[in-house]
């Protein structure tokens, strides 16, 4: 499984707006690296070049010392992608998204797989209704299940619990450590990110601003947070 | 094969929406309807009338119905980023493209096997022989290549629905030019022999479209 991940200086452009400037970060199989930032600071970019939606202007994304443009199919097939949007068509039921997932990630025994992870989410009751019809939070976690479907090694989320209530955000985690997968994720409230997190990287105007390397403190974190918004 | 196979996962998806909303089909089929009627008003339904401007009444109808159901097309893949949940799949960009493009080219398909018995009812033609449905098919592959990059291509600006009819007509003009021609003879009695020029411009539109808009499309959808 690939499960490590290396990103080496990258930038990336939009115009003469630089939104990613020389950005290099390391994670460690199974570790969890949670992204602070001011809004447009560069979190969002990130996660997209990360994802392979958008290509870095130069730079590179390695997962378990494979290109994520070389050897795209393979690395894609590894990573789990939770957005602000839910990628769910809104005129199908969730099972036929997840159907429609599965067989895109050739998830073998979909059935199983759809259904165990609906219940654990506590969407089972509902599988047959249109996803237009959910609220923003079940769609959420529709979203998780979506990302989480093919059993990815890495997870790249973007403020995963928003619309979350806390039993939810509950199942999030624990979805995600029910295996050893390496996680991404960006989040708004410091505390909660904090505590979900193994390390922690503060971004301010595409540059990463505060990277300890192991574990800090949540004061160390605030602090530093607060320095990168007098920067911004 | 594995990209084939992808391209017909997406296009069955498209496929399943429909059957879920009747969304397009149902307004397009309508929209078509209407159109066919106001020409057959404006121009009566004479057999002179009729051999004289029913193609050309067919192709534009079919290209306006075409434009709807292009545009909607990738409207559904920008609801909610699904684009995105297809980008970052292990697919490559060309099975998304393929996808797309079997999907429109069933749906543009459909459309005209609805309308099509409307429209001879109407103008009193019968179009179902084996030259009239050959031309069918070879300009709704010409369509839906490059209709499908140009939506692709149009869904991202705020004045969509503007923008895919000012790319997609100048482009498309060569396979209406030749389709509209190719019936017209054909209604005259002409057979295959006679309209071969007319095939040939449409094929080569359709082989020249279809790769050169597989070969770009990644490029689209990434910027």
């Amino acid at each position: 499984m690939i499960n490590s991940i290396e990103v080496k200086s990258l930038c990336r452009n939009f115009g003469s707006f630089k939104a990613l400037q020389d950005v290099s970060l390391v994670v460690k199989p199974g570790e969890t690296l949670a992204l602070f930032g001011h809004n447009g600071a560069g979190k969002t970019t990130l996660l997209k070049v990360m994802s392979t939606v958008m290509k870095p202007s130069s730079g590179s994304v390695e997962y378990g010392g494979r290109d994520i443009h070389k050897d795209s199919g393979i690395v894609r097939a590894n990573l789990g992608v939770i957005s602000h949007r839910s990628f769910l068509y809104s005129s199908l039921t969730a099972y036929d998204n997840l159907v429609f997932y599965s067989k895109l990630y050739g998830v073998v025994d979909r059935e199983k797989r759809i259904k165990q992870l609906l219940s654990s989410l506590g969407l089972k009751a509902r599988m047959y209704d249109k996803v237009g019809t959910y609220s923003r939070g079940m769609q959420q976690k529709l979203s998780i299940a979506r990302a989480l479907l093919h059993q990815p090694g890495i997870v790249l989320m973007d403020e995963p619990e928003s619309g979350l209530d806390n039993k939810a955000s509950e199942s999030l985690w624990k979805l995600l450590s029910e295996e050893q997968r390496t996680v991404v994720f960006t989040h708004h409230n410091l505390e909660k990110g904090f505590a979900a997190a193994d390390r922690v990287m503060i971004l301010s105007r595409g540059k990463v601003f505060f990277a300890p390397d192991g574990k800090c403190s949540l004061a160390e974190l605030q602090d530093a947070y607060s320095a990168s918004l007098e920067t911004a | 094969m594995k990209e084939l196979r992808y391209a017909f996962t997406i296009a069955s998806k498209d496929v399943l929406t429909e059957i879920r909303t009747r969304e397009v089909l149902s307004s397009v089929v309508i929209f078509a309807v209407l159109v066919i009627i106001i020409f057959n008003f404006a121009f009566g339904s004479s057999e002179q009338a009729a051999g004289l401007v029913a193609p050309g009444i067919l192709w534009v109808t079919f290209a306006f119905t075409g434009i709807l159901s292009l545009n909607r097309s990738f409207i559904m893949e920008k609801e909610e980023d699904c684009i995105e949940g297809l980008m970052v799949a292990p697919l490559s960009r060309e099975a998304v493209y393929l996808g797309k493009f079997f999907g429109n080219t069933f749906f543009i398909l459909l459309i005209q096997l609805i309308v099509i018995p409307i429209f001879s009812l109407l103008f009193n033609i019968s179009f179902f022989n084996l030259e009239l449905v050959t031309i069918t098919i070879l300009a709704t592959l010409g369509f839906a290549s490059v209709g499908t990059l140009f939506a692709a291509m149009a869904v991202n600006t705020r004045a969509r629905e503007l923008v895919l009819p000012v790319l997609f007509f100048p482009v498309i003009t060569p396979v209406l030019i030749a389709a509209v021609n190719a019936s017209a003879q054909v209604l005259d009695g002409q057979s295959f022999g006679a309209i071969s020029q007319w095939m040939g411009v449409m094929g080569a539109f359709d082989v020249i479209f279809i790769v050169a808009s597989y070969l770009i499309f990644s490029f689209i959808i990434e910027e």
